[in-house]
């Protein structure tokens, strides 16, 4: 049904004329009258599906839309771009307004670009094999720190594991999830660190024989895993974005896409 | 007393010494006033040339870089051996061996002209994929062997190079003398050819102690891979330059070595 309702409203949108930027946004983009959103390359399930984020379809890409609407952008008014995280926080121009690829806002990375108010927060979850867990692996923390943990490398998992786990051997660490998974595949490590989506993702379609033995929910971690849209550092569109992601949250649409594409965790035990 | 010439040669020599410092010291002075007056230099001395993340991130890369220093201390002697084994095997004269001359041959072909990340993704992932158990799935093991076998095959062509450099009555004389080829190969070929090709086997061992870094494309956390989690963590390039300086500092030096034997090798044969 909710599908059917945004489908309908996209299409609503799309045959009114060019709808006029709210004042805030107006003048503030690359290009007048158009937002620029950057997404990763290629962009992971359950954020963008099918690598397509002109669809609408996957949290983020929804995200996107229904917060370029806020902004008083057309759906024909989005225009989409690639960037990877190195390009993101490189100095100089950027050739996006915004950029949402699960970026994790940490004060460090908030003193060389710019973030939005979270739109996101995730809980951790550990991602391993049936395997690991027949040999006696249990969700809690004790059993966790004996265990060979694998993370990406450019994720903030890094200081996460150690915050959480502090596991006995020194991670392996990669630089995409895939390898990860191929890694774990191998059995060069027993369990890796992932946001709980992602998690859910590689657990249930990437990965043979995969688990989700737990997770950390965001309110046991000092600092949770907030994302944010990632901005160009005084870029003068963060306070239309933060104004348009509040309005996105009292209205309760925030929620709402949330519902629609991202799965419920509740079935994944929390780890103690 | 100096001659008219020596005192005329005296003033050239001045005069090209403060040429060669005053353009030196021009462009020095260039560089440091007109890059900083760049639009967006701020905004790249903030990335790459940090300070605070610099201090803050340097200890962990240089405790890092043994991890390297690791890798290439292992790898080092098992590259020096296999590759002189393979250089004889291609050089292998005897009929009945044709089928080791061929192999070595094809070996040599194949890992001289595979990128070296590719052979670490697929022996590294593709190996311990087959199902082996712990501790014989190890990156380590793996991602070492990959490198193993594609610098061998340069140093075995190296080697061969130097062989051949050794003319081929030497061989004869040796014969003549009663020597069988193998004692030929050992006590007059080789031991000439090495030394013959010790520079630019000294070149090889520079470019794998970069390659080394290449590792971490399949686990072992390096200080590629450290500097990378540094940067993005704090979203600042500054600890590649960390990463970068400490390569240099060991690169550097052992150029120069590779340099400086070249030319005593040059003057002992001139």
């Amino acid at each position: 049904m909710t599908r059917l309702l945004t489908t309908s409203t996209l299409a609503l949108v799309l045959a009114l004329p060019a709808v006029a930027q709210t004042d805030c946004a107006a003048g503030k983009t690359i290009e007048e009258g158009v937002l620029t959103i950057a997404t990763g390359n290629p962009a992971y399930y359950p954020w963008v599906l099918n690598d397509a984020p002109e669809s609408g379809e996957g949290f983020e890409a929804a995200v996107a839309y229904a917060l370029a609407e806020e902004m008083g952008f057309a759906a024909d008014q989005v225009s989409w771009t690639r960037t990877s995280f190195d390009q993101s926080i490189q100095p100089g121009a950027k050739d996006f307004d915004v950029n949402l690829q699960q970026f994790s806002i940490t004060p460090e990375r908030a003193q060389v670009v710019d973030f939005s108010v979270p739109y996101y927060t995730s809980a951790m979850a550990v991602l391993t094999t049936g395997a690991v867990v027949e040999a006696g692996a249990e969700p809690t923390v004790a059993s966790l720190k004996g265990l060979v943990w694998g993370a990406d490398a450019n994720t903030t998992a890094v200081p996460m594991l150690t915050d959480l786990i502090a596991p006995e051997r020194q991670p392996l660490l990669y630089g995409d999830n895939v390898d990860v998974t191929a890694a774990m595949q191998a059995g060069q490590i027993d369990a890796a660190l992932f946001d709980l989506p992602t998690a859910l993702y590689l657990s249930a379609v990437v990965l043979n024989d995969g688990v989700l033995l737990g997770q950390f929910p965001p309110e046991r971690s000092e600092n949770p895993d907030q994302f944010g849209l990632l901005m160009e550092k005084g870029n003068p569109l963060k306070e239309c974005v933060d104004a348009a992601l509040g309005a996105l949250k009292d209205s309760g649409r925030l929620a709402e896409i949330e519902a629609t594409w991202l799965q419920d965790a509740t079935g994944v035990p929390v780890i103690e | 007393m100096p001659t008219r010439r020596e005192i005329f040669e005296a003033r050239q020599r001045r005069r090209a010494n403060l040429v060669a410092a005053g353009s030196t010291g021009l462009v020095v002075l260039a560089i440091v006033v007109l890059v900083p007056l760049a639009p967006g230099w701020e905004a790249v001395q903030r990335s790459f040339f940090n300070g605070e993340v610099f201090a803050r991130t340097f200890p962990g890369l240089l405790n890092a870089f043994l991890m390297d220093i690791a890798i290439f201390a292992w790898c080092a002697p098992l590259i020096a051996a296999a590759g002189l084994l393979l250089a004889i095997a291609r050089d292998l004269r005897a009929p009945a061996l044709t089928p080791v001359k061929l192999a070595a041959t094809a070996f040599i072909d194949i890992f001289r002209g595979l990128p070296v990340i590719l052979v670490i993704y697929l022996i590294g992932f593709g190996i311990p994929g087959l199902g082996l158990p712990r501790p014989w799935n190890s990156p380590y093991l793996w991602g070492s062997l990959a490198l193993i076998l594609v610098y061998s095959a340069y140093v075995a062509e190296v080697i061969r190079s130097g062989i051949e450099s050794i003319h081929d009555s030497q061989r004869a004389a040796a014969q003549s003398l009663g020597l069988s080829p193998r004692d030929t190969m050992r006590f007059v070929i080789l031991p000439q050819a090495v030394r013959r090709v010790v520079p630019a086997n000294m070149n090889l061992f520079i470019a794998l102690q970069k390659d080394v870094a290449l590792l971490s494309f399949i686990g072992p956390v390096e200080i590629f891979r450290q500097a990378g989690v540094y940067k993005s963590l704090l979203a600042n390039f500054t600890p590649y330059v960390g990463a970068a300086l400490i390569f240099l500092a060991i690169t550097i030096p052992a150029t120069r070595y590779a340099d400086h034997l070249m030319s005593r090798q040059k003057r002992a044969r001139s």
